[in-house]
C-alpha cells in the first residue's frame, strides 16, 4: 500500500495497465513529454516510450477519432481530454461512432477506449474549465460513465475501464485531485495522505463498473451523489446532525439501482446531489427511478440539489457550487416534509 | 479618407442548371500519359503539380500510355472489368428491388465503379478500408459474397448486421471493410488512427480512408490530415470527387482551392489527382500510394475525378438541380466502356464476349438475389428478431437494458 493523491492513483492505474498490456496507449494534449496539465501522465513517456505515450494536436475530434481507429485495430487507447469542457468537438465521434460501433457492426468491430477528462468546478475555471457534462454521456446508449470520488476508487475503476470491452467516459473531479474537498472552500483541504481512501495498492486491482458504495450508513434519508458531491454530502450530514445514508454511485452508467432502491426503501426520503445544471441533468433520471421503484415508501418528494441552470460563473463560483450549506438545507427540508 | 464599396457575399454556383447545356469546358484534362510518375519517396514539395493535373493512362483510342501504364496483366484487367460489371449489375438489381419495396433505400455507383474496384487491388489481406457508402466495389473485388450484401440490404433473418443498419452500410473485418457509419467524414480520421496503431505495433498493414468531395468540408477531414501528417501514418487518404454532394456542386466544399487534392499540400502530404474513370490509372496511383505507406514514407492524398451518373440515393432526384444530359457530356467517359475498349484493342476481349459476360454476371446476381430472398426482404418473410434490438449495445447486457427487453416482452 502507498499513500496517493487522486492524480497519482490515476497515473498508477495507467502505469500498471501499460506494464501489463502492450496494447494500452496513452495520448492527448500536453500528455507526452510534459505529463499533462494536471500531471496525470507524468513519467509515462519516459518509461514506455514515445509511441505509447505521446502529445496530440489540439483537436479533440482527432484525438477521439484516431483512438476509435486504434481500438478497431486492436489497441486499447486511454486518452486524455484536457478538460471535460473540451470534449464537444469530439461529441460526434463519441456518440455516433464510439458508442455504436459494436451495435451497428454486430460485434464485427468494437471500441474499447477510455476518455479521461477532468470535470467539475471549484478551481476558478470559469465557464470553460468547470463543466460537468456527464448527462450528455449517460443519455447515449453504448457508453459507460464513471465518476470516482477518491484515489482508491479512481485507480481500481480506471483499470477496470481500460480493461472494459466498451467505451468508457472517465470523469475525474478535478477539485478532488489533491484532497477530499467537502465544499468548505474557505478552509484548507485535508490532503489524501490523511484519508483512508488515499491508501492505494501499488499493483493491479480493479473495481467493477456498475457497483455503488455506501459511504455513510444512515436511516433517516438517502443522499445519492457522485464525485466531489459525495464529500459535500458527508459534510452536510455531519453538520446538520442528520442520520443520512450517503451513496457514492461511482458509475452512472451502468447504474447500481439496487443499492439506491434498498436504501430509499429503508429511509423513505431521498436527496439527489450533483454539480451539473439542474434541468435534464442526471439527477432527473435518478429522481424518476426513485419514484418509479420506491413510490410507496416515500415520505417526502425527492429533492435535487445541483448547480444552477446558468453557465458556471467565475467570480461567483461559490454561490454556484452546491456546497454543504445548500445540501444541508435540502436535508432539513425533506426531514420536515 | 478612402471610400470602400459596400461588401457583398460570394455564393458559388455551378456553370449550368437544369434547362441549360452541360458544359465541362472548365475541367482541365491532361492528355493520357502526359503526367510524370515520381519515385515513391518524392517529397510533396517537388510534386505539387500532381495535385492540379489529372493522371490518366487510357487514351481515346483505348491504349494504355505513359509512365503510369503497364502494371497489370491481361488476366488482372479482365478480372477488373468483370468486377466493375458485377458491381453495375448488382446496383441495377438492387435499385429495382428498392422500387419493388424489398428494401427502404439504396445507393448506386453508376459511373464510379473503377474507383473502388481498382483500388481494392492495391491493398493486401489484412489492410483496412474505412469506406463511405459508395465503395461497395471494395467488397465485390475482394469476392465478398453478394448474397451477404443482399441479406444486409433486405434486413432479413440472415442479415449479418441483424437489421440494425441502413441498407448498404456493410461491415466486414475479414474483408478489410470497416463498418460504414452513415455519418459523414468521421471514418476519415479513424482510418488515420488505425494506421497509427499499425505503426505503433511495427506491423506491415496499411489503412485507407474514404471521403466524398462534399464531406471534405467537415472538420474531421482536416483533423485527419493533421494527424496523418504529424505522425506520418501509413494511410491512403482518398477523396472521391464525383462533382455532386446530393444537390450541392463541388464548388461549395472546394471554395477557392484549385482542387481537392491541393488541400493535402498545406499539410505536406503528397497529393495526386487521378482520372477516376480510368481503371488502370486508379490502380497505378493507389498502388504508388500503398507502396509509400508500406515503406513507412507516410500518407498520400488522392483525388479521384469522376462523375456521379445516378442519383445520390433512391431518395434523390437530380433532374431538379442539374441538366439531365450532364452525365453524357462528362469528358472522362464511362469506366466500364473504357476498360472494355482497351481490352478489345489489346485483342483479349470482344463485343461478343462482353455480351456473354454481361449475361453470365446478371445470372450470377439473380441467383444470389433468389438465395437472399429465401431469407426474407424488408417487409416480407424472415426478419431479424426483436430481441436483436437489445443485444450488442454492450459486450454484456446491463440491467437497465435487460429490464427494457423484458418489458417489451422478449
Amino acid at each position: 500500500m502507498a499513500r496517493m493523491t487522486m492524480i497519482e492513483a490515476v497515473r498508477s492505474a495507467m502505469d500498471v495497465s501499460m506494464e501489463r498490456d502492450d496494447d494500452v496507449v496513452v495520448f492527448g494534449e500536453d500528455v507526452g513529454y510534459f505529463g499533462g496539465v494536471f500531471r496525470c501522465t507524468q513519467g509515462l513517456q519516459a518509461k514506455y516510450g514515445k509511441t505509447r505515450c505521446f502529445d496530440a494536436p489540439i483537436s479533440e475530434s482527432g484525438i477521439v477519432g484516431t483512438a476509435i481507429g486504434m481500438a478497431a485495430y486492436g489497441l486499447k487507447p486511454c486518452v486524455e481530454i484536457q478538460f471535460a469542457d473540451y470534449m464537444y468537438p469530439a461529441y460526434d465521434q463519441i456518440t455516433q461512432e464510439a458508442a455504436r460501433i459494436r451495435y451497428r457492426s454486430n460485434g464485427d468491430f468494437t471500441c474499447p477506449i477510455v476518455l479521461r477528462m477532468p470535470t467539475g468546478g471549484g478551481i476558478f475555471g470559469g465557464q470553460t474549465h468547470s463543466q460537468s457534462p456527464e448527462a450528455l454521456f449517460t443519455h447515449v446508449c453504448g457508453l459507460k460513465v464513471v465518476v470516482p470520488s477518491n484515489p482508491y476508487d479512481a485507480k481500481g475503476l480506471l483499470i477496470a475501464s481500460i480493461e472494459d470491452p466498451d467505451p468508457v467516459m472517465f470523469l475525474e473531479p478535478k477539485r478532488l485531485y489533491n484532497g477530499p474537498f467537502d465544499g468548505h472552500h474557505e478552509r484548507p483541504v485535508t490532503p489524501w495522505s490523511k484519508h483512508e481512501l488515499g491508501e492505494v495498492p501499488e499493483g493491479h486491482y480493479s473495481i467493477p463498473i456498475g457497483k455503488a458504495e455506501i459511504r455513510r450508513q444512515g436511516s433517516a434519508v438517502t443522499v445519492v451523489a457522485y464525485g466531489t458531491m459525495v464529500h459535500v454530502a458527508l459534510a452536510a450530514a455531519e453538520e446538520m446532525g442528520i442520520d443520512a445514508e450517503v451513496i457514492d454511485l461511482r458509475s452512472l452508467l451502468p447504474l447500481d439501482l439496487d443499492t439506491i432502491v434498498q436504501s430509499v426503501t429503508k429511509t423513505g426520503r431521498c436527496v439527489v446531489v450533483h454539480e451539473a445544471t439542474l434541468t435534464s441533468g442526471y439527477g432527473a433520471e435518478l429522481a424518476a427511478l426513485v419514484q418509479e421503484h420506491c413510490f410507496y415508501h416515500l415520505e417526502a418528494p425527492v429533492v435535487r440539489v445541483t448547480g444552477w441552470d446558468t453557465p458556471y460563473p467565475h467570480a461567483q463560483e461559490w454561490d454556484y457550487f452546491p456546497g454543504p450549506g445548500r445540501v444541508g438545507r435540502a436535508l432539513a427540508e425533506v426531514m420536515e416534509a | 479618407m478612402t471610400e470602400f464599396p459596400q461588401l457583398s457575399l460570394h455564393v458559388p454556383e455551378p456553370a449550368v442548371r437544369p434547362g441549360g447545356m452541360p458544359d465541362f469546358s472548365n475541367v482541365n484534362i491532361a492528355k493520357a500519359g502526359s503526367v510524370p510518375r515520381p519515385e515513391v519517396d518524392a517529397a510533396s514539395e517537388g510534386i505539387r503539380d500532381l495535385a492540379y493535373s489529372i493522371i490518366r493512362v487510357l487514351n481515346r483510342d483505348g491504349e494504355a500510355v505513359g509512365p503510369w501504364a503497364g502494371l497489370l496483366s491481361d488476366e488482372e484487367l479482365l478480372t477488373g472489368l468483370r468486377n466493375m460489371m458485377k458491381l453495375r449489375a448488382f446496383d441495377a438489381r438492387m435499385l429495382m428491388a428498392q422500387r419493388q419495396g424489398k428494401t427502404s433505400f439504396y445507393m448506386q455507383h453508376l459511373g464510379e465503379e473503377a474507383v473502388s474496384c481498382a483500388f481494392r487491388k492495391a491493398l493486401k489481406k489484412g489492410d483496412m478500408n474505412f469506406p463511405t457508402y459508395r465503395q461497395a466495389g471494395l467488397l465485390i473485388a475482394d469476392d465478398y459474397p453478394m448474397v451477404e450484401m443482399m441479406n444486409q440490404i433486405f434486413s432479413n433473418e440472415s442479415d449479418p448486421l441483424r437489421g440494425r443498419q441502413l441498407p448498404i452500410m456493410y461491415s466486414s473485418k475479414e474483408h478489410g471493410f470497416f463498418t460504414i457509419s452513415g455519418n459523414l467524414a468521421t471514418q476519415y480520421v479513424q482510418a488515420v488512427g488505425w494506421a497509427m496503431a499499425s505503426a505503433i505495433k511495427n506491423d506491415t498493414k496499411i489503412a485507407a480512408a474514404w471521403i466524398g468531395d462534399g464531406s471534405t468540408a467537415e472538420s474531421d477531414f482536416h483533423s485527419a490530415l493533421v494527424f496523418a501528417s504529424t505522425y506520418k501514418a501509413p494511410v491512403i487518404l482518398n477523396i472521391v470527387n464525383n462533382q455532386w454532394a446530393i444537390s450541392t456542386f463541388q464548388g461549395i466544399a472546394r471554395g477557392g482551392s484549385g482542387t481537392f487534392a491541393a488541400r493535402g499540400l498545406g499539410f505536406g502530404i503528397p497529393a495526386l489527382r487521378v482520372d477516376g474513370n480510368d481503371y488502370l490509372a486508379v490502380y497505378a496511383v493507389s498502388h504508388w500510394a500503398a507502396e509509400r505507406a508500406r515503406r513507412n514514407l507516410g500518407p498520400t492524398l488522392i483525388e479521384y475525378v469522376t462523375y456521379r451518373v445516378g442519383a445520390h440515393s433512391t431518395s434523390d432526384d437530380p433532374s431538379a438541380y442539374r441538366p439531365k444530359t450532364e452525365s453524357e457530356a462528362w469528358p472522362l467517359g464511362d469506366p466500364v466502356l473504357r476498360l472494355k475498349k482497351h481490352l478489345i484493342v489489346k485483342g483479349v476481349w470482344s463485343e461478343e464476349r462482353h455480351v456473354q459476360a454481361e449475361a453470365e454476371i446478371l445470372d450470377e446476381v439473380i441467383q444470389a438475389q433468389k438465395q437472399a430472398e429465401v431469407h426474407g426482404t424488408l417487409h416480407a418473410g424472415g426478419k431479424p428478431s426483436v430481441r436483436d434490438i437489445f443485444e450488442g449495445v454492450y459486450a454484456e447486457m446491463p440491467p437497465h437494458i435487460r429490464r427494457q427487453r423484458q418489458k417489451a416482452g422478449y
